[in-house]
């Protein structure tokens, strides 16, 4: 009697707090937004319920603010202590604006003063995705592949680390995450046939503490006697150099620009790595591990504890960078610990992160590149009539960006819905041949995209995770290139490349409210709390970006492979938005 | 006599024509290793010149609308992997080439400064690593996706990626900046 009691009050407890605390989506939130991403499982979602379904049609404009820069702006604006940091475009200025004064006011600005050459090597526009806030500093990296920590109340830089060489055509534009002590950063240069990696920093004295490389042996990669991946096919001795032809893993790619997330229960990172190089594969026979890879490491020490190659031998320039947002699921009875990765390959990988394994790999946008993945081995099941190489490959969906870039997801713990600000693009692919020299790009590809089936070459889905399907899609006439944000007034966020700041009802997908900004919008929105105790919306608008670079880079369309052919889908943009970046900050009356 | 005169002034016009018409047929077999590196007052930055304009020494290029090397050129870009950045002249990471308008100057001179030296913001400095004959090719290439070269010279279409009609989203073509 006694014990059933007993048990009854467990049961009952556990019901009671499995969704308050037990579930990792349920992050405890203070009304800032220290990091990109919100919180470590990166859900991009505030408990913040003052804007709801209801009065967000009254949204007004509180204040703006002017970067005076003209390149794309895809930061988040960070907001803590009553303070918004925002990192700029190439040269990465970081302002702090001061909340607690009317129209906000710069505190300070902070110049890096980044080397100019830099420009010349990042594949995608000077772009950088925002800062992150860890006891008291600022950190993020420069395109010249420097990480600085800045005193986040004077602006004082506390160091400055040099991580890499433009000369072997690095840069640096993802944002950093801080996990115990940590700031972990990687490289950009897919493009530039650089050899990817992922470094961890001191984040009290910028030494460097550990680097993983993405290709070469395995004490290159941090590959232990811990690293236990699910699948056969990720088993086996320095398969980061076993996996491709002669030397050619030197200059194979695999670069960290990765989104990275954090499991502070398994004491987890995870992150993926990008495209090898280069694009034309017939160039670099075999798998090319550690390329298109999702990891899980140590934030420590880097070490490795799993791996799972989403694109082997990546013949699409399918990166697999893009977030991962961490949840508690419960899927067919059984509360799994999985992480929800959608890929450039145009599907969302629902997998255990515990241990690697895919539980479910369902396309959220249209795709004919690839037919399913093998759930016994892992194995993406290619379609061989999209493959390229040295030939012309026509109809390939999606396209290089994806069926989703960088651009993050949310997810709503209130409807446990993913919402994905995607792609819609298709592309001729033409392999050329490709000569590695330093610090130049190495490509071998002559590409053209264009807007995939419907026309629509962007779209905006809510994804249930749970049951693997789309349960609504809004169509954008560009590529929707922002982030998302998702709060517990129901209401999501997130703009266009033509510049509309748009508010949807996360259950339905209505449009609820909607302004035009100065710019096309592809940065991060953001929600917080300030100092007056109001919800308060933020965003930098800016176009620019890869899909950006038509207007921002002042492309000339009549060439259709400009911008690694992301110009032969947008001829129209320059009618729509000018360039130039601001911060918009909106409120209710 | 009189026909073998007219047959020679025939020959003697055929010669000249030879000369004169196929100059974008000329191509040098042995190419010097080194001509002029430095071309002082040549090439300058600024229409603003202190006292007044003064004479800008003319530095022609060599290979200016001679069709092989032109196709040379073309070739070389897309070995030094210039195609990467600049695309096939529409641009990327760097500046668009098909247009009118250069940041730092379009003369021959201009653009064989920005090959060998470099520009602050991303274009590398090829010098010591191009060899110059092959400098002034690619210059005579970049000339002609801007329309500055004779059209007889030109190459009457490139060897990229052909365009599909069906599949290009819309048909409005951008205007040449």
């Amino acid at each position: 009697m006694h014990g059933v009691r007993t048990r009854q009050l467990r049961l009952s407890t556990l019901f009671l707090m499995a969704p308050a605390i037990a579930q990792i989506q349920n992050q405890p939130d203070d009304g800032q937004w220290p990091m990109p991403a919100k919180n470590y499982a990166s859900t991009r979602y505030s408990t913040l319920d003052q804007i709801n379904t209801g009065n967000v049609k009254n949204l007004k404009l509180a204040w703006t603010f002017s970067t005076g820069m003209t390149r794309g702006h895809e930061a988040a604006p960070l907001v803590v202590n009553n303070t918004m940091y925002i990192v700029t475009p190439f040269p990465n200025v970081l302002y702090a604006l001061d909340l607690t004064k009317p129209g906000a006011p710069v505190k300070w600005e902070y110049q890096p003063h980044p080397s100019p050459a830099s420009q010349g090597v990042a594949c995608c526009d000077v772009v950088n995705r925002g800062a992150a806030y860890y006891n008291g500093r600022v950190y993020y990296n420069t395109l010249d592949v420097h990480t600085v920590a800045v005193d986040a109340n004077t602006g004082k830089e506390v160091w400055n680390t040099k991580l890499g060489d433009i000369n072997l055509g690095e840069s640096m534009t993802m944002a950093p995450l801080v996990v115990k002590g940590k700031v972990i950063v990687g490289n950009s240069g897919g493009e530039f046939g650089v050899r990817g990696w992922l470094a961890g920093l001191d984040a009290d004295t910028g030494t460097i503490a550990w680097r993983a490389y993405a290709t070469g042996p395995d004490k290159d990669v941090l590959i232990g006697p811990n690293f236990k991946p699910f699948y056969e096919s990720e088993r086996g001795k320095d398969l980061g150099v076993k996996s491709w032809q002669g030397d050619t893993w030197k200059i194979g790619g695999g670069p960290g620009w990765s989104w990275i997330s954090y499991d502070p229960g398994l004491d987890l990172i995870y992150y993926g790595t990008g495209n090898p190089g280069p694009w034309n594969p017939d160039m670099r026979p075999g798998d090319n591990k550690w390329a298109c890879t999702l990891f899980a490491r140590r934030p420590e020490t880097g070490e490795a504890i799993w791996a799972y190659q989403l694109n082997p031998h990546d013949v699409h320039d399918y990166d697999g960078i893009n977030e991962n947002i961490l949840l508690d699921l419960n899927i067919k009875g059984q509360t799994r610990k999985v992480l929800a990765h959608p890929d450039r390959n145009g599907r969302m990988y629902i997998m255990d992160r515990t241990n690697g394994q895919v539980i479910t790999a369902e396309p959220f946008a249209f795709l004919n590149t690839s037919e399913y993945v093998d759930l016994n081995t892992g194995r993406l099941k290619v379609n061989t009539a999209k493959v390229t190489g040295f030939k012309t490959v026509r109809d390939i969906c999606p396209a290089a960006p994806g069926g989703k870039d960088w651009q993050p997801s949310s997810f709503s713990p209130k409807t446990n819905l993913i919402y994905i600000p995607h792609n819609n693009l298709c592309m001729e692919f033409q392999g050329v041949q490709a000569n590695y020299i330093a610090g130049t790009p190495y490509v071998g590809a002559n590409v053209r995209m264009y807007a995939g089936p419907g026309g629509n070459r962007g779209e905006v889905s809510a994804y249930d995770p749970v049951n693997a399907k789309t349960v609504w899609a809004v169509k954008e006439d560009f590529p929707a290139w922002s982030g998302t944000v998702v709060t517990a007034g129901d209401v999501l966020f997130y703009g266009t490349m033509d510049g509309w700041f748009k508010a949807l009802d996360d259950r339905s997908g209505n449009l609820l409210w909607q302004f035009k900004a100065g710019s096309g919008i592809i940065g991060q929105p953001v929600t917080y709390k300030g100092p007056d105790g109001k919800q308060y919306v933020a965003v930098l608008s800016g176009v620019g970006g890869w899909a950006g670079a038509v207007v921002a880079g002042g492309i000339n369309t009549q060439d259709g492979t400009a911008a690694l052919g992301f110009a032969n889908a947008m001829t129209d943009l320059g009618k729509h938005t000018t360039k130039g970046g601001t911060l918009y900050v909106f409120a209710l009356p | 006599m009189r026909k073998l005169a007219a047959a020679g002034i025939a020959v003697l016009a055929l010669i000249s024509w030879t000369l004169t018409s196929c100059q974008r047929e000329k191509r040098e077999l042995r190419a010097a290793p080194v001509r002029r590196a430095i071309y002082g007052d040549a090439a300058r930055q600024s229409e603003l010149q202190p006292g007044g304009p003064q004479t800008e020494p003319q530095v022609t290029n060599p290979d200016h609308a001679n069709a092989w090397s032109i196709s040379e050129g073309q070739r070389l870009f897309e070995w030094y992997n210039c195609v990467g950045c600049h695309s096939h002249g529409g641009g990327g990471i760097g500046p668009p080439l098909i247009k009118k308008h250069w940041i730092y100057g379009g003369q021959p001179a201009n653009l064989f400064d920005t090959i060998v030296k470099g520009r602050p913001n991303g274009m590398p400095a090829w010098g010591g690593r191009i060899p110059e004959y092959q400098v002034w090719q690619i210059v005579a290439y970049v000339r002609s996706l801007a329309g500055e070269q004779p059209f007889a010279a030109t190459p009457v279409r490139t060897d990229e990626l052909e365009q599909k009609p069906t599949t290009i989203h819309n048909k409005v073509q951008g205007e040449t900046r």
